[in-house]
C-alpha cells in the first residue's frame, strides 16, 4: 500500500527524523494562506499524488508570495496531471503541500528495502540524491552504499556511523545522519513497510539536515496489524474497476490492450497475457480467480471484464485443480445469459472435472454463439486473436 | 529414487481444524495415499478432525505421539511464521507452508531462526502449492491424477516452479508426452522464502532417477539468474524453462507478493537470457513446455 508524501512526512516526523514545517491545503485560498503562515521566503507547492513526474508535468513550483502560491494551487487543482506514469487521461489532484524551500547545499539518498537476494532489510545509501536512486545505482553503481540488517537484531549504531561517513559526512553532522538512519531503520521494521525511503535528504548551506521528500510504501499483508496505516489508504487513483475486483476477492489489474483474460493462478494469468501477446493480440488485464473460486465470483469476474469498453474479447484459461472446470462452465454460461456475450469468448480448460465441463459447454452452444473451445492453450490465443481482428 | 518425500514420508497438517482449508486438503492427500498422521490446532488437542485423525495442541506432542517427520502448514498468515519455527523446534525436517499473505518481516525473521537448524530442517513455500512425488506422497494442494507415477519405461522429470498452475501445466504436458515426474516442488510466489531454485537444482541434479528438469519461474526478483550461473556451473541434466510475466508492466504486483519487476529489476528478458545462456531450453509459450522437453531431450 502506498502512502502520500505529505503522509509520509508526519509519520517520519512523528518517528523523530527532521523534516521541514509544512502545511497541507485543498484550495487556492488555503494555499495563499499556507504560504502567509509558513513565513519563508520562498516556498514549494506541490501536488500530492501517487504517480511520479510531477514535477516535469508542472506540478511542483517554487512560488515567491502568497499571491503566487494561490495561482499554482488554483492550477493544480482544476488541471490533470499528465505524465509517463499516469496515461493520457492524467489523475485529478485533491491536496496540495506547500513548504519552505530551502538553499540547498548538497543532496543525499536514504532508504530502506526488502532484500531479496539476502531475505532480509537492507539500507541503500548514496551521496548522489535528488535523482533516481535507480538510475544512480544503474549509472554508477560505485556510488551506492548497501548494509544489509541484521533480521533479528536489526540495523546496529556502527552500521550507521559507517553508512554516514561513507556519505562523506564527518563530526557531529555524521552522529545526526547516523541518528536519521536508524530511526529510519525502526520506523521501517515497526510499521512492515515494503520501503521506506528520504530522497532527497540535504544539507542546507546553513548545515542543517533535513528530510525534503519521502517514499513509504507498506506490506499489504502486515496491514491487518498497523490499522493506523490503514486508515491513510486513498484509493483515489485505483481504477474503478480494480477496487471492484478487490472487493470480490479478485486480483485485477488492468492493462491497456483488448484482449481480456480470466484465469486461475497468478503464475497462469501471467503467463496467459504473455501467449496473447505472443501471437500477435494485447492483453486487456491480469486476473487471477484464485484457486478456491465458486460461481458467484467467477460471474462477477465477467461482469468487471465486460465493463471495460475497450475489451473485444475474452480468453478463458482454466487449469482446474482446486477450482474446478464444470463449475468455471457453469459460471461461464450463467454470465452470459446475465450480461450477454456480445465480444467473442474462448475457453480453454483443463484438468479436474474438464469432461464435464466440456459437455456443459456442447450443450449451451446454441445459447452463447460467440463462444469457442479451444484444444491447448496457443489454439486458444490463436483463436482470440483472429476472433478480434 | 525422489527428492524431500517418499512413500515413507509421515506428514502433520498444521491449522487442520481451521478455515484455511487443513482437513479438506488433509483429505486430498490421504486419497492420494500420503501418510497422513495428524494434525495441530492450538486449544484442540485431544480432538480429531473430519478425516478422524488425532488433533494435537502442539507439533512437540504430534511429533512424539506420530513419529511425524513433515509438515503441511495450513495456519492463517498472522501465526503462519510462527507455526514454521514450532515445526523446526519439535524436530520436523520437512516443511511444507501453504499459506498466503504472510508478512514479509515475519518470513525474514522465521528464515533466519531457520537457519539455526542448518540443512536438518527444509521449507518449501510459503504460499506454494506444494511437494509431490507422485504415487507416492502428495503434500499440498495439487491436483494428484494429473502425475505420473515413475516407471519402468518411462523417463522421469522433476519440476520446480513459483507457480502453482504453471506447475500442473508442465505436469500435464509432459505426462501427454509419456514421461513421468520424480518430484514436483512448488518454491512458491514470494519475496522470502525456503528452498529456492539452486536448492532443488542440487537435489534434482544429484537423484538419479530424475532424468531431465522443468524450471518454471516469473517476474520479479533474481533468483533465475542465480539460478542459470548454478546451472552453467554444475547441472548437466537437460533442462526446460518457462518465464511468466513478459507483458507485465512494472512497479505492479501480479498476483503472487513477488511478482514485481521494480527499478529495472526481474524483468522476464533478463532472465531468460540468462537461463538460454545456461544452456536451459526456454519455452516462448506455456504451451511448448513439453515439446521443448522433448527437443531437449532428442525425444
Amino acid at each position: 500500500m502506498k502512502i502520500h508524501e505529505y503522509q509520509a512526512r508526519d509519520l517520519l516526523a512523528k518517528a523523530g527524523i527532521p523534516v521541514p514545517a509544512a502545511r497541507v491545503v485543498e484550495t487556492a485560498q488555503q494555499a495563499e494562506k499556507a504560504f502567509e503562515e509558513n513565513g519563508f521566503p520562498l516556498q514549494v507547492v506541490k501536488a500530492q499524488v501517487f504517480a511520479g513526474g510531477r514535477g516535469k508535468a508542472g506540478f511542483v513550483k517554487l512560488v515567491k508570495s502568497a499571491a503566487e502560491a494561490r495561482a499554482a494551487a488554483e492550477f493544480m487543482l482544476t488541471h490533470r496531471m499528465v505524465s509517463v506514469q499516469t496515461g493520457p487521461e492524467g489523475i485529478a489532484v485533491h491536496k496540495i503541500l506547500i513548504a519552505g524551500a530551502v538553499d540547498i547545499a548538497h543532496e543525499y539518498y536514504l532508504g530502506f528495502v526488502l532484500d531479496r537476494d539476502r531475505s532480509t532489510v537492507s539500507m541503500i545509501a548514496s551521496a548522489e540524491g535528488g535523482v533516481e536512486i535507480e538510475t544512480v545505482a544503474h549509472e554508477r553503481p560505485e556510488a551506492i552504499i548497501k548494509e544489509p540488517l541484521h533480521p533479528l537484531a536489526g540495523m546496529q549504531g556502527f552500521q550507521a556511523r559507517r553508512a554516514a561517513l561513507a556519505l562523506g559526512f564527518t563530526g557531529k553532522q555524521a552522529n545526526i545522519v547516523a541518528d536519521i538512519l536508524l530511526k529510519l531503520a525502526r520506523f521501517f521494521i515497526d510499521y512492515d513497510c515494503s520501503i521506506a525511503e528520504i530522497n532527497p535528504l540535504v544539507l542546507t548551506k546553513d548545515g542543517k539536515i533535513l528530510a525534503i521528500d519521502a517514499k513509504v510504501n507498506f506490506d499489504d499483508n502486515a496491514l491487518f496489524r498497523h490499522p493506523d496505516i490503514m486508515a491513510l489508504k486513498d484509493d483515489a487513483e485505483t481504477d474503478a474497476l480494480e477496487i471492484r475486483a478487490a472487493a470480490a476477492n479478485l486480483n485485477y489489474i488492468k492493462l491497456d490492450g483488448d484482449i481480456a483474460c480470466l484465469v486461475n493462478g497468478a503464475g497462469l494469468a501471467m503467463a496467459t497475457m504473455d501467449v496473447i501477446q505472443l501471437h500477435g493480440g494485447k492483453p486487456a488485464n491480469f486476473l487471477d480467480v484464485g484457486g478456491g473460486v465458486k460461481a458467484e465470483g467467477a460471474i462477477e469476474a465477467f461482469r468487471i471484464l465486460l465493463s471495460d469498453k475497450k475489451v473485444r474479447g475474452i480468453l478463458v484459461n482454466i487449469f482446474g485443480g482446486i477450482a474446478r472446470c464444470d463449475l468455471i462452465a457453469e459460471a461461464l454460461i450463467q454470465a452470459g445469459r446475465e450480461v450477454g456475450f456480445t465480444v467473442p469468448v474462448v475457453v480453454r480448460l483443463e484438468g479436474t472435472n474438464v469432461e464435464q465441463a466440456r459437455k456443459i459447454l456442447a450443450a449451451s452452444q446454441g445459447e452463447l454463439p460467440t463462444l469457442q473451445v479451444a484444444g491447448d492453450l496457443n489454439d486458444a490465443a490463436k483463436k482470440i486473436v483472429s476472433a478480434t481482428r | 529414487m525422489s527428492v524431500l518425500v517418499n512413500k515413507n514420508t509421515r506428514v502433520i497438517c498444521q491449522g487442520i481444524t481451521g478455515s484455511g482449508g487443513g482437513a479438506f486438503h488433509t483429505r486430498g492427500c490421504l486419497d492420494y495415499g500420503t501418510k497422513m498422521v495428524g494434525g495441530t490446532s492450538p486449544g484442540k488437542g485431544g480432538t480429531k478432525d473430519t478425516n478422524g485423525l488425532p488433533v494435537f495442541d502442539t507439533v512437540d506432542q504430534a511429533v512424539r505421539a506420530t513419529g511425524a517427520d513433515a509438515t503441511m502448514i495450513f495456519v492463517p498468515p498472522p501465526f503462519a511464521a510462527d507455526a514454521i519455527c514450532e515445526a523446526a523446534a519439535a524436530g520436523i525436517k520437512l516443511i511444507v507452508a501453504i499459506t498466503e499473505g504472510i508478512p514479509v518481516l515475519d518470513m525474514v525473521k522465521a528464515k533466519k531462526y531457520l537457519a539455526d537448524f542448518g540443512d536438518s530442517v527444509k521449507l518449501v513455500g510459503p504460499n506454494c502449492p506444494g511437494v509431490i512425488t507422485p504415487g507416492e506422497c502428495k503434500i499440498g494442494i495439487m491436483p494428484g491424477y494429473i502425475h505420473t507415477p515413475a516407471q519402468k519405461g518411462k523417463r522421469s522429470v522433476g519440476i520446480v516452479s513459483r507457480s502453482g498452475t504453471l506447475t500442473y501445466e508442465a505436469v500435464w504436458q509432459t505426462s501427454e508426452l509419456g514421461w513421468s515426474q520424480s518430484t514436483c516442488v512448488g518454491i512458491g510466489g514470494d519475496p522470502v522464502k525456503g528452498m529456492d531454485f539452486i536448492d532443488v537444482l542440487q537435489l534434482f541434479q544429484a537423484d538419479p532417477l530424475t532424468d531431465a528438469i522443468v524450471m518454471i519461474g516469473e517476474i520479479g526478483g533474481a533468483a533465475e539468474e542465480a539460478a542459470a550461473a548454478y546451472v552453467k556451473k554444475s547441472v548437466t541434466k537437460p533442462m526446460v524453462g518457462f518465464i511468466a510475466g513478459r507483458t507485465a508492466p512494472p512497479g505492479k504486483r501480479m498476483g503472487h507478493a513477488g511478482a514485481i519487476i521494480s527499478g529495472g529489476e526481474g524483468t522476464a528478458e533478463s532472465k531468460i537470457a540468462a537461463m538460454r545462456d545456461a544452456g536451459i531450453r526456454v519455452a516462448d509459450s506455456p504451451a511448448d513446455i513439453g515439446k521443448c522437453l522433448r527437443e531437449a531431450t532428442g525425444g
